[in-house]
């Protein structure tokens, strides 16, 4: 065993800690150290400049437009990306489809839909979750019946998020109604300016929009937008679920959230003291510290098992089940950090296509602005991706053999 | 960055895991515990025979090569069978406050001994106002004109009962100084008993103990940065008995709701303890990754950053092992609290480990203290 950072690991750190600050443009990076959604045109801006060094999507295949790179190595480059308050590209894209299109799609779909996720041409958003289909997600209902060489799709989807700006969705739909629920579903490319497609926005209690209902009423799909075989839609679900879990650790946007809690609280006073001095605070602080070393270190064990390691499931659920409830808790801590501050409403200024009605802007220092709306959103970091306690369930039947 | 075993290093786990399975159950560890000194002496020698009392310790320091991941193999298996010989106060704290503080005749006439099993020696640093702040030394030491006279109380000195030779820190003019004095030593009053976990502890009075300034190890007044240390060597290694124990009673509870039935079903059916499991499973997880942090931590030149990493561990590691074994009990029902059945004794072991070496508030503190030094 050996915990230190290998010296040509730590040169590669430093790389592209310098290209980052070098590359990204200083008002993004400054909307970005706010807490509210990226926009549209900075997550397109940003996506073209990495596009461009080859670097949008370091996960993927070479032969795909990623790298070669270690699992340790994309993931320092993640950690630099987010100290450096880079917007968040749009992981429906890159971290959901994109590797279902490649892994199971044909040469067709990879060519026409994987450079144009690189370069932010198409962005993507995922129908899966109906109004009675959340955590059993394999009972959903849309249905896609083939007519000659199309689809005709039917049926609601929701909790879509970024439908309103996405130019396409991948879809589970239900293509044979008489098998078992996981044997009759497929894996559809849906256009968003189908006719038929109608997206109504879903306004969230962080004041922001971020996700939506989708109608689909007689919506014609090309039939060679299908990926992989009809009714096997579940499979190719369940692999892509398990790259959403793995990325949920998320462990350096919290790394990221934490120093920001500290700097607010070195700041802030309390009883004629910084706060970050107050011993009560102090330990609150402390403890969520503490344990994110331990999940960054679950993570590296993780980068270090390999695809094929049996422990690599379950170590995800632990990952997706504490970081999530991290994630929140500090977004909480810097909430109170912030005193009134924190409880004041900041509209979304820069994210205005977001909301009808903006609420005026609080006399309040910057730094308190995006937290409340940042703590808000982060209800939703322990339900979606498969709520926790379905994260529970998994551990306790897969690894626990219960 | 490499976080597999070598294969010297699993072998090494193999082979404790196979003499603890086959010498370590859990009626001969009541019998051993029942013997005069609380241990075994027999398995003592086999430990010196198999090397393990120099497996955490270089070949300079007449150990076999090895450093803290060996102690930590070794010390997570010794948390399964939550065993009682003072591998821990021995083998890793005062081995280690010696390769800190000894010039070489001093590491020799001590080192080699300790590893060949013919002589225990135990730190005694603790008093009882420490509570884990290791400069609050109150013992002193007085010069005389042919060495020192040693007078104060240690409380709570593991594997102080059944030691040869005690390691005990002392004020003097200069700082904190550590002087070597043998259990026979007049004015040396040690009164043995037992801690929550099995093991033996003992407190010393000492009443103008005379020793010569060739048992002083270390410069005088300049002891505490190696005292430190040791002590953080003894942290992380109980931290990963912790590790041992945790899992160990995880897995045991698991195959208990397998079996056992209540309403005309085995109890790992109810989604209620299914999920409670989960939630031990996801704790012991992070404690073994939070431990291999913290062994890492071991390693860092900045003693202040060191001294970080390791309560982070305590903390995190600690207060998982409380909650994990607590939850084994509960998860057991009425058997899990019966002296007689082992559920009980990894929570027991878990209530020491987070007591010992400064309570969870003072590694927060500690951790905080150092944390806030690094924003800007």
């Amino acid at each position: 065993m050996n915990f230190d950072l290998d010296p040509a690991d730590a040169a590669f750190q430093a790389e592209m800690r310098a290209f980052i600050r070098q590359a990204l443009p200083a008002d993004i990076a400054r909307r970005g150290r706010q807490g509210f959604h990226a926009t549209h045109d900075d997550v397109q801006t940003w996506m073209r400049i990495l596009n461009a060094r080859g670097l949008a999507a370091v996960h993927w295949p070479r032969q795909y437009g990623g790298t070669d790179w270690s699992p340790l190595r994309r993931h320092l480059f993640q950690v630099e990306l987010r100290a450096a308050g880079a917007p968040v590209p749009d992981q429906a894209a890159l971290e959901l489809v994109g590797p279902v299109i490649y892994t199971f799609g044909d040469e067709v779909q990879k060519a026409r839909y994987l450079p144009a996720i690189l370069n932010a041409d198409t962005f993507w958003c995922q129908g899966f979750s109906e109004p009675n289909s959340g955590s059993d997600l394999a009972s959903l209902k849309t249905s896609a019946v083939r007519d000659g060489d199309h689809y005709l799709v039917n049926g609601q989807k929701t909790w879509t998020s970024e439908a309103h700006k996405a130019d396409m969705m991948f879809a589970l739909v239900r293509t044979d109604g008489e098998a078992r629920p996981q044997a009759g579903i497929s894996f559809l490319l849906i256009d968003m300016k189908s006719p038929g497609v109608s997206v109504r926005p879903i306004y969230t209690i962080n004041e922001g929009l971020s996700v939506n209902e989708v109608f689909l009423d007689n919506v014609r799909v090309p039939a060679e937008n299908l990926v992989g075989d009809e009714n096997r839609g579940w499979g190719y679900a369940k692999f892509l679920l398990t790259n959403e879990r793995t990325m949920s650790a998320e462990t350096p946007h919290t790394a990221f959230d934490l120093e920001q809690v500290k700097q607010i609280a070195a700041v802030e006073m309390r009883g004629g003291r910084p706060l970050i001095e107050d011993p009560l605070f102090a330990a609150r602080l402390a403890r969520f510290e503490i344990e994110l070393r331990a999940l960054e270190t679950a993570v590296l064990r993780v980068l270090h098992m390999g695809d094929n390691d049996p422990a690599l499931n379950a170590t995800a659920s632990v990952l997706k089940l504490r970081g999530s409830e991290l994630r929140q808790r500090i977004a909480d801590l810097a909430v109170e950090a912030l005193g009134d501050h924190g409880l004041a409403v900041f509209p979304d200024v820069e994210g205005q296509d977001n909301m009808d009605v903006l609420a005026p802007v609080p006399p309040a220092p910057d730094y308190a602005a995006g937290w409340l709306s940042r703590m808000m959103f982060r209800r939703a970091t322990t339900i979606y991706g498969g709520a926790n306690e379905i994260q529970r369930t998994i551990i306790a039947k897969s690894v626990l053999g219960l | 960055m490499d976080f597999s075993p070598t294969q010297e290093q699993a072998a090494l786990k193999e082979s404790a895991r196979r003499l603890c399975e086959r010498d370590y159950g859990f009626e001969q560890r009541r019998h051993r515990m029942r013997g005069a000194e609380g241990f075994s002496r027999d398995l003592w020698k086999t430990f010196a025979d198999l090397g393990w009392l120099g497996a955490g310790l270089s070949e300079d320091d007449f150990g076999y090569g090895g450093g803290p991941v060996e102690t930590a193999l070794l010390q997570e298996e010794f948390g399964r069978v939550l065993l009682v010989e003072p591998y821990l106060s021995c083998a890793i704290i005062a081995a280690r406050a010696i390769v800190a503080l000894g010039d070489p005749p001093q590491k020799e006439t001590l080192l080699a001994p300790l590893v060949a099993g013919e002589k225990l020696i135990a730190l005694a640093h603790n008093e009882a106002a420490m509570r884990g702040d290791d400069a609050a030394v109150r013992t002193e030491a007085k010069r005389t004109t042919d060495g020192w006279r040693l007078s104060g109380r240690k409380t709570f000195v593991l594997g102080g009962s059944s030691a040869d030779i005690l390691l005990v820190s002392a004020r003097t003019p200069g700082g904190v100084t550590l002087f070597e004095v043998p259990a026979s030593a007049a004015g040396l009053e040690v009164t043995a008993y037992h801690a929550v976990d099995g093991r033996r502890v003992a407190d010393l009075v000492l009443t103008d103990v005379a020793v010569s300034d060739a048992t002083r190890i270390g410069p005088e007044g300049g002891a505490l940065p190696g005292i430190e240390l040791a002590v953080d060597h003894g942290v992380i290694a109980l931290m990963a008995e912790c590790v041992g124990a945790m899992d160990a009673a995880l897995w045991l509870t698991r195959d208990y709701l397998s079996t056992r039935k209540q309403f005309g079903v085995t109890l790992n059916t109810f989604q209620a303890l299914q999920h409670r499991m989960a939630d031990m499973l996801v704790e012991t997880e992070l404690a073994r990754s939070m431990l291999l942090r913290g062994i890492a931590a071991l390693s860092d030149p900045d003693p202040q950053a060191r001294r970080a990493g390791v309560s982070a561990a305590k903390v995190q590691i600690a207060e998982a092992a409380v909650k994990v074994t607590g939850e084994a009990i509960q998860m057991h029902g009425g058997i899990g609290v019966t002296e007689e059945y082992v559920v009980g004794h990894f929570y027991k072991r878990a209530v020491l480990a987070r007591g010992l070496f400064g309570s969870i508030d003072l590694h927060l503190e500690r951790f905080a203290a150092w944390s806030r030094k690094a924003v800007a």
